[in-house]
């Protein structure tokens, strides 16, 4: 027989471990799968034995962390650190692998807390060793106090900008720029939104302060800033870009670039869970109800990975799928559901707030409509151009999906994760369409590669065998 | 309103594409009308075997004559379809799978054909390498290769269409009608008509077959493939096992696919399909038992596209023998990429009237009348 879990949580991040914790004060027996051997996710990733001697660098937010893992400790959740899930079907099975060894366990409900990930922005010289994402730079930061070289210039849009840039003056990292990408009108569009975010949390608040940290550091801040590009042979030596009406340059080996987070999608969409494209957050996100239940039967979603909503609202929503789940599951009725609910509801009302702000505020709409150039890569897989993308287009490949079967864009290791929506965006404007209608490319299972060794060990395999959408 | 054209296609995968074009060759005006959209099916997604070894005795002629389309495929379709000509080589394990091959051999000899050679260890190891020490000898044929499937069928198309041949993607045709002397096909986008239907609907045939009268007894099956990591070239030659499952090429690109046949459960009203990871697991250890240097790497994708099964596993090739005019080509069982482009020649000979100087009576609709199948003697996939 193969192992089953009551209610398996994939990710240790807020939305899990939330989840994960009040199922468990509910009397359901849940576990959480992370492939991180920590908990904490990304956000509050190494939380337990942060390797910072100065864990102020990383803020305020990182200690709410440690009250969840506080809370999760003592629920009597389980945690399977360092197990890779590698597939879910419809029928609630998991292939799971950890020390080489893969095996496929089933459960009653399954909530996919898998948080987000960084947008993927090509632009010339993106691929060029020395250029860097800033979430792939703040990994290190966290989990190896590895602060990168001197000279690093940082660059793009979002929410997070700031909040990286101020860990890094915290850090004690030379940062030579910010280049501020948001274009000015953004201002004037989100201003109507402002009031309202102002009655959310003090997200605002922050938001000023990491700037008046950084440029009380000294750190030159460009705003309004297009038309980004990474120069070099071999590697990175310098930034080019337009600003204030002419062209600069900056040499640097490092560049650090942030185009804001999107949910990770790979593991809902590989299951084939119905998602719908959301203009204001320009991305893909899993279509659910209050509760995060999907399409499919016995499997939700909660956290960054269902829409993005910070993550304070991820424990919120993470709570929220718990309550849904225990009631599923008989541990409580629906009146007391929507009555412990009722706090975590009210707080996603106030929290939402914010978003239309920052939403408009940090569009990557102006970072994405460049035209990009034919030979600028696209998939890094597959070493295939934005040029050779269009190309497919005009010889009638109709979404990114054709645009694979046909140039394989999307079917490296990655599976389109980062190639993903550039390769859309490029055939939907290559055809007159909306990202809506050109759809997204459909991952297959294993979502996160296991050698040829592991699949032939699998164990108790026949237990599960989940329907795929063909090809 | 009705349109009319010379012949209508049903199904736009490489066979549809191939006839449509074949068709207009000739000269005529044809539509072909698909369900999903072109190549989407088994046509899109297989493993891109061109291969005439272990072929079915009636069906060695015809994928005869398609290897010479396939070696110039560039002048038939003004594209390469990423078609690499190489070694089909079956392995052998032991001194069982030798008899298995040399018995298989002596029946090809028999029939008047010399594509298929026994080879000892030492040759085998010479096309392939990276094969186990265990591997005794095999049967290779030389100049057998592979292509990609998606391109292939879209190239198909792409000529087809330079051809003046008509596509009506996401139209699926729900019922046939004879009106005077041409047949009706209705869809869910309006009505077509043509003298000549040609059916090529892969997995979903044996439908349009029962509008007619014709009952076959086609399964819907899914076949699974394993693709992994991209590695440095290591590995020219299709390799096979003469008696366990298994298709292993390294593409263009550096990944390898691996198959052979994996059979799994299909549900062609939903089109899609289950993952058997027993099945797959099994591939695994198959792959680690006969190419060991490779159990590191990493598998980055399993999938399954949807196959056409007969049960004597060659396929419907011929004229209907209910319905003047119609033209069945379905049922490839595993192995219709390879005869792709020549299955599309016969049946616009067909169509046109002029008959294929090629041997189709193994392949009639009515071998299946009284409901007799025949059991599978030396067909095998790859
Ligand atoms: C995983 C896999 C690996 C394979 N490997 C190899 C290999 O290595 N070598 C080899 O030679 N062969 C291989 N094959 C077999 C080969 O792919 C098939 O035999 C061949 O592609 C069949 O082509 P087709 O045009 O008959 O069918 P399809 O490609 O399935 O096309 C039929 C089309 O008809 C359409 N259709 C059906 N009903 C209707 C309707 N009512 N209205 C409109 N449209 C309709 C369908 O949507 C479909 O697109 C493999 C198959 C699979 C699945």
């Amino acid at each position: 027989m193969a192992e089953h879990f009551e209610f398996a949580v994939i990710g240790a991040g807020p939305a899990g471990l939330a989840a994960a914790a009040l199922a468990a004060q509910t009397g359901v027996a849940a576990v959480v799968l992370d492939e991180q051997p920590t908990l904490g996710g990304q956000i509050y990733r190494s939380i337990e034995q942060s390797p910072l001697s100065d864990s102020n660098i990383l803020g305020d937010d990182y200690r709410i962390g440690e009250g969840l893992v506080w809370a999760f400790r003592a629920s009597g959740a389980r945690h399977l650190g360092g197990t890779d899930v590698w597939m879910v079907g419809t029928d609630r099975g998991i292939g799971l692998a950890s020390d080489g060894k893969a095996r496929i366990v089933t459960a009653d409900r399954i909530l996919i807390a898998v948080g987000s990930q960084e947008r993927a922005v090509p632009f010339p010289g993106w691929t060029l060793p020395g250029v860097m994402t800033a979430g792939a730079g703040q990994i290190l930061l966290k989990s190896a106090a590895v602060v990168p070289s001197d000279g690093v210039v940082l660059a793009g849009t979002g929410p997070l900008l700031f909040l990286i840039a101020a860990q890094y003056v915290r850090a004690g990292v030379s940062l030579k720029a910010v280049l501020d990408m948001t274009p000015r009108a953004n201002y004037v569009r989100a201003a109507p939104y402002l009031p309202a975010a102002l009655t959310a949390g003090n997200y605002i608040g922050k938001g000023l302060s990491y700037m008046r940290e950084i440029r009380k550091a000294g750190v030159a801040v460009t705003g309004a800033v297009r038309d980004l590009r990474a120069v070099g042979g071999e590697r990175l030596e310098a930034v080019t870009y337009s600003a204030a009406g002419r062209r600069h340059r900056i040499d640097t080996g490092l560049l650090m670039v942030h185009f804001g987070v999107i949910p990770n999608t790979s593991l809902s969409r590989s299951i084939g869970i119905d998602h719908e494209w959301d203009a204001r957050q320009v991305c893909w996100r899993p279509r659910t109800d209050e509760w995060g239940n999907t399409s499919v039967d016995g499997i939700a979603v909660a956290g960054d990975c269902a829409g993005i909503w910070g993550a304070q609202a991820a424990a919120h929503a993470g709570r929220l799928a718990a309550l849904e789940a225990a009631r599923a599951l008989g541990r409580i009725d629906t009146a007391e559901r929507d009555g412990q609910a009722a706090p975590d509801r009210a707080f996603l009302r106030r929290d939402r707030r914010v978003r239309p702000f920052l939403e408009v505020l940090y569009s990557p709409e102006s970072c994405l409509d460049a035209e990009l150039e034919d030979d600028v890569l696209v998939c890094r897989c597959e070493e295939i151009t934005a040029g050779q993308v269009r190309q497919a287009a005009q010889l009638g490949c109709m979404g990114p999906n054709q645009v694979k079967a046909f140039l394989r864009a999307g079917m490296g290791p990655c599976q389109g994760r980062q190639c993903g929506d550039t390769v859309a965006r490029l055939t939907a404007r290559a055809g007159g369409k909306s990202m809506a209608e050109v759809g997204f490319l459909r991952p297959r299972p294993p979502i996160k590669p296991i050698s040829i060794e592991t699949l032939a060990k699998i164990e108790e395999a026949a237990a599960a065998m989940p329907d795929i959408e063909q090809a | 309103m009705t349109r009319t054209f010379d012949t209508i296609v049903i199904g736009g995968g490489l066979h549809g594409c191939s006839a449509a074009l074949h068709l207009a060759m000739r000269g005529q005006q044809v539509l072909v009308i698909e369900k999903n959209t072109v190549g989407r099916h088994a046509s899109g997604v297989n493993a891109g075997g061109v291969r005439r070894l272990m072929r079915h005795p009636a069906e060695i002629p015809l994928a005869q004559a398609s290897r010479e389309l396939w070696q110039d495929i560039e002048g038939l379709v003004d594209d390469s379809c990423g078609f690499h000509s190489t070694a089909h080589v079956k392995a052998a394990e032991n001194d069982k799978d030798i008899r298995i091959l040399e018995e298989r051999q002596r029946l090809v000899r028999d029939l008047g054909f010399e594509h298929e050679e026994m080879i000892d260890r030492a040759e085998v190891r010479r096309l392939v390498p990276a094969i186990a020490p265990h591997i005794v000898g095999g049967l290779v044929c030389r100049g057998d290769g592979f292509a990609n499937p998606f391109r292939t069928t879209k190239a198909f198309r792409t000529k087809a269409e330079s051809l003046g041949v008509t596509f009506r993607e996401f139209t699926r045709v729900t019922a046939l009608d004879r009106q005077a002397d041409k047949w009706a096909a209705v869809t869910t986008d309006g009505v077509y008509q043509a003298p000549i239907l040609v059916n090529c609907a892969g997995a979903w045939a044996d439908v349009i077959a029962g509008w007619l009268g014709e009952t076959v007894p086609l399964q819907p099956v899914g076949l699974m493939m394993i693709v992994t990591a991209r590695v440095p070239h290591f590995n020219d030659p299709v390799v096979g096992l003469a008696s366990r499952a298994l298709s292993f090429k390294q593409t263009e690109h550096g990944s390898v696919l691996i198959g052979g046949a994996l059979r799994t459960t299909a549900d062609r009203d939903r089109e899609t399909t289950r993952l058997d990871y027993a099945r797959l697991a099994r591939s695994g250890r198959t792959v680690s038992d006969v190419f060991p240097d490779l159990r590191e790497i990493p598998v980055v994708r399993f999938w399954a596209g949807i196959e056409a099964y007969m049960p004597d596993e060659i396929p419907v090739i011929g004229p209907s023998r209910t319905s003047p005019g119609v033209f069945h080509a379905f049922g490839f069982s595993g192995h219709g990429f390879q005869l792709g482009p020549i299955v599309g020649r016969i049946l616009a000979e067909l169509a046109s009237g002029a008959g294929s100087n090629l041997r189709l009576e193994p392949f009639d609709i009515g071998r299946f009348s009284g409901d007799e199948a025949r059991p599978s003697s030396q067909g095998s996939t790859m």
